[in-house]
């Protein structure tokens, strides 16, 4: 055998175990409409990388965040490329946990995710996931009551302007509630909300010294409107009702407004679903003049856990899922109203989307208008505007969520479950070392 | 005259036992309707029983985005392997139990039985870690181990009150013809042991295929069995009664059908020697 | 001789399942006993340090834990009393003659062959929604206000959607005990002129004495540690008012990512499940030597 034909031998060989061997990555998401949708349109991915296959594991959030949560803090490496939100990016990426993605291509630009959704996801000047999607909160309402009740919705509305309409809207014989908002006890539901509304009143989770701060005035005002507007102008069984509940109340016109989720918007105006698609107005969440207002900010952001084999398909993957092309081939296939939201400039300032997403401004200013590095009217020592980016809030928010949430059913006092609150909420900051 | 009174007693039975068990399998009926409808239909109020534009869009739509294939066919391997293994290493202990037993015989079946109040929750650190160092995350094989381990109690508790029994002077009447021990256990014990056998395994296929903690927890992509699936379809964004309708039938349905076409052999063997 | 050739091979015999299970119990538990005796949260590595018995008081004053031992304890027995008076009644209305008692059989038993998660996420969302469930339809359609059942009864209807899996259960084995009745006995009986009533009593009743303390037994072992039900539909709350041991662990495990404290949760609900079941054992040992 001579040279020649060995290393031709070999270089075959070579080139054929490279296409063989097709990199499978397994991509660990949540079971909402736009990652499906992502799901449903890989080919277009597949086709242009054929030496990378996609394995998925679709899963409801708490499910997906138990799994990714435990798969990475113990290096199990289950996943390539997992789904997560702003609460965890911070988190994660000072624990070394994350791939900084630098490598996602010439033509990602990166300059054009909006500032707000990107410094969220940066941690010491690198981003550390992209954006998929990203929400604010702000008010959805049903322009035909308005006006039917002789009101006008003005772009950014005060709290006291929202309470008043709500109850003048409500007519509980007719199964209208003037106001649908999140009771359903959880980090991520209920408390989202009120933690958001609370920093609208004035109120913080900690002090500069991590002092729990449920025992002070902002907290009691926050919690004792939440309580009494629902109990006049919200729902029956309201302290069970988180995102998807509400949603189906309003697209089926039992609410006259909704503050949730920037990302409901394509939902109530769309036909299909909603009864009520042609009547949804929009305002930004409303405020008490403090100069806060109750909007959130979130972003379901796609991330590679550190220590990866699959570094370099796994970011091919997120240049795809997130890069403007995706957004082109979603708006092809399933129209510009669908498109995922919430990341990037150029897509607000495309005339097509404008014209399609009736709630595209709005959506856009308030996300703008959140801050995360400063969400509060005092000073606090965290990140984050619905959530305080510390690995303990999960637990201490949802334990939180149950008190509200009892508080909205009428078994505790709003009073005695402040208080609870505040135990518990000391006890654990306590144990966790924040409180000397 | 009293045959009259017997009949009309056997239609009153008749109509309550009726009433009672379309009663309680409503909950499940009112799945396989609803898997048949649209979203807006799902939650439509006053809602509609029959007669409604019946759909099978959400069976598309869920095989579609999930491979239902896969998930099932790892339910099939996990329950069966687990049971299959299961009953060779528990038959054995249990024959030894219920015809050679010694005074500990009921404290080790007490000791095996209280390993199963563990709550799974406060090992699941411990046994990540171990699956992850073994590489038995996301196997088949990790989940055959684990779903063995924790039945195996309930296995071999059922097995020994069943063989119990059956009777010793049998086994005598054997030993005094001087069969082996083989022999005896092929051919006088085994015939007399089939059914308790066949119930055990029904049981465990069971509780195998339903067992939702581990079987999420420990497997990610390859290994995910049904359980994995459903929890694709709860609560997503949106609407979701229809699609997680169309799941869940498709989730029950097998074992539904196996424990109905062998519920006779379930119940003979299901008495834990509760009969006597 | 034959008995001490059968003495050894039958250790043999059993010596697979014991060491598998000793494996089992061992390993995990002396985990679970060291990490219950660390400062160990997977979300912070690197600071894991001896934290004696911390973990332990910690879980022990939670303000939650009394309230979740009388959860788990309420819905063990709430769930055992319905199931075992439902299922000797129903057992009773099943053992007459009737028609198609076996499709009857076959609707009865379903319930048992369902995932928890799916029985859970069928009740929560489709009948118990005070909005789009069933029972508010229901409840609107004789003029009533619907009923948020998890909010305002969760334990109760925890109780609820967990018995209505056992049910079936309870039902088999006592039919199966109910047919083995003997035929001459009941007629014995009904010949001496006893009514129906003290025929229960005095004969039915004490027959099923055994398979009632079998579905007691098997129960228990499952009913301690109910979760996913928990978790698909209340997740513990209003407040703690549907938290079990169970799901207190979970909430230490896998939303605080506590090692530690989940570790000590899960020794302690080792030590109280086996308190529980020595009192079944004493009384299980009582009716099943007999």
């Amino acid at each position: 055998m001579s040279l020649r034909t060995f290393l031709l031998g070999t270089c075959s060989a070579v080139v054929m175990a490279g296409m063989a061997q097709a990199e499978t990555l397994t991509i660990a998401t949540v079971n909402n409409g736009d990652m499906i949708r992502m799901q449903k349109l890989a080919d277009d991915f597949t086709s242009k990388n054929p030496d990378i296959d996609l394995e998925w594991v679709t899963l409801e959030e708490n499910v997906l965040r138990q799994r990714v949560t435990t798969d990475i803090a113990t290096k199990g490496g289950q996943y390539d490329v997992m789904t997560i939100g702003t609460y965890e990016v911070p988190i994660w990426a000072k624990q070394d946990w994350l791939l900084p993605l630098d490598n996602l291509g010439a033509d990602y630009d990166v300059d054009d995710l909006l500032p707000a959704i990107r410094s969220g996801l940066t941690v010491d000047g690198k981003l550390y996931a992209a954006p998929f999607y990203g929400e604010s909160s702000m008010v959805m309402y049903r322009k035909d009551l308005f006006e039917k009740a002789g009101l006008t919705m003005p772009d950014a509305p005060t709290w006291e302007f929202i309470a008043d309409a709500a109850r003048k809207i409500t007519d509980k014989s007719n199964e209208i509630y003037g106001i649908c908002l999140r009771g359903k006890a959880g980090w991520g539901e209920n408390m989202a909300f009120l933690t958001a509304t609370a920093n609208s009143f004035g109120a913080r989770w900690f002090d500069e010294n991590w002092q729990p701060q449920f025992d002070q005035p902002e907290w009691k005002n926050a919690l004792d409107f939440y309580v009494k507007l629902m109990n006049d102008a919200g729902p029956p069984g309201a302290s069970s009702n988180g995102f998807n509940e509400n949603l189906s109340l309003f697209q089926t016109g039992k609410c006259g407004m909704w503050i949730d989720a920037t990302v409901a918007a394509s939902f109530v105006t769309n036909p299909d679903e909603s009864t009520v698609a042609d009547k949804v107005g929009f305002a930004l969440a409303p405020d008490t003049g403090l100069g806060k207002r109750g909007n959130w900010l979130w972003a379901w952001s796609l991330a590679i856990p550190a220590g990866s084999q699959k570094a370099d398909a796994a970011q091919k993957f997120i240049a795809w899922a997130t890069g403007k092309d995706y957004l082109k081939l979603v708006a092809e296939k399933e129209g510009w109203a669908n498109v995922p939201p919430g990341t990037r400039k150029s897509l607000y300032e495309n005339p097509e989307y404008q014209k399609a997403a009736p709630f595209a401004a709005m959506t856009l200013e308030s996300i703008n208008s959140a801050d995360p590095k400063n969400p509060t009217v005092k000073p606090v020592p965290y990140v984050g505007v619905q959530f305080v980016a510390i690995p303990e809030f999960q637990g201490i928010g949802t334990a939180v969520g149950q008190q509200f949430s009892a508080a909205l059913a009428g078994q505790v006092s709003v009073d005695q479950a402040l208080a609870n609150a505040q135990q518990l909420t000391t006890r654990e900051m306590t144990r966790a070392g924040y409180i000397k | 005259m009293a045959r009259n009174v017997s009949t009309r007693r056997k239609l009153l039975t008749t109509a309550a036992a009726w009433t009672i068990g379309i009663l309680i399998f409503f909950p499940i009926l009112w799945t396989f309707l609803t898997s048949f409808k649209t979203e807006a239909q799902a939650i439509a109020s006053p809602p509609a029983f029959l007669f409604f534009d019946w759909t099978v869009q959400n069976y598309f739509e869920v095989q579609s985005r999930s491979d239902y294939f896969k998930h099932f066919m790892n339910s099939v391997v996990i329950s069966f392997g687990s049971t299959l293994l299961g009953l060779m290493i528990a038959v054995p202990s249990a024959w030894a139990m219920a015809f050679a037993p010694t005074k500990r015989t009921k404290d080790v079946l007490m000791w095996m039985l209280s390993t199963k109040m563990m709550p799974p929750v406060g090992v699941l650190v411990p046994l990540y870690l171990m699956f992850r160092n073994t590489g038995l995350l996301d196997t088949r094989v990790g989940l055959v181990l684990v779903l063995m381990l924790i039945n195996l109690p309930i296995i071999i508790w059922m097995l020994y009150t069943y063989f119990k029994e059956i009777p010793g002077e049998i086994l005598e009447a054997a030993r005094m013809d001087g069969a082996s021990l083989a022999k005896e256990i092929i051919y006088v014990l085994t015939p007399m042991a089939i059914p308790g056998i066949a119930s055990t395994f029904l049981l465990n296929i069971i509780l195998a295929w339903n067992e939702a903690f581990w079987t999420l927890n420990l497997s990610a992509a390859r290994a995910a069995p049904l359980t994995a699936f459903i929890a694709s379809y709860s609560s997503p964004e949106g609407l979701f009664y229809a699609k997680l309708s169309a799941a869940s039938t498709m989730a029950i349905a097998p074992i539904l059908i196996l424990g109905w076409f062998s519920q006779k052999q379930l119940v003979r063997g299901l008495t834990f020697g509760a009969v006597k | 001789m034959a008995t001490l050739h059968t003495r050894s091979a039958a250790r043999l015999m059993i010596a697979p399942s014991v060491l598998l299970l000793l494996a089992w119990m061992i390993v995990p538990l002396s985990m679970t006993i060291y990490f219950s005796l660390l400062r160990y949260n997977l979300l912070m590595p690197g600071m894991e340090e001896f934290a004696g018995l911390s973990n332990y008081t910690y879980f022990l004053t939670d303000p939650a834990f009394f309230q979740a031992i009388f959860n788990t304890l309420a819905i063990v027995l709430g769930v055992l009393f319905i199931t075992v008076a439902g299922g000797i009644a129903l057992a009773l209305l099943l053992d007459q003659p009737m028609f198609g008692q076996g499709i009857v059989r076959i609707l009865v038993i379903a319930p048992f062959l369902i995932m928890p998660t799916v029985a859970a996420l069928v009740w929560k969302n489709m009948f118990m929604n005070p909005v789009n469930g069933l029972f508010a339809w229901l409840a609107k359609l004789v003029g009533l206000q619907p009923f948020d059942f998890l909010a305002n009864a969760p334990l109760f209807s925890i109780i609820l959607i967990v018995a209505w899996q056992w049910l079936p259960f309870a039902t088999l084995i006592l039919l199966t005990a109910l047919q083995s009745l003997d035929e001459e006995q009941k007629e014995a009986a009904q010949m001496d002129g006893a009514g129906a009533w003290s025929r229960f009593i005095y004969l039915v009743l004490p027959h099923l004495s055994r398979a009632i303390t079998v579905v007691i037994l098997i129960q228990t072992i499952f009913l301690l540690s109910v979760f996913a039900e928990i978790l698909v539909t209340t997740n513990g709350g209003p407040g703690t008012q549907s938290t079990n041991l169970t799901f207190l662990v979970y909430a230490q495990a896998l939303l605080q990512f506590d090692v530690g404290g989940a570790s000590a949760g899960g020794i302690i609900a080792v030590i109280l499940a086996n308190i529980v079941a020595i009192f079944l054992m004493r009384m299980i040992g009582k009716t099943l030597e007999a």
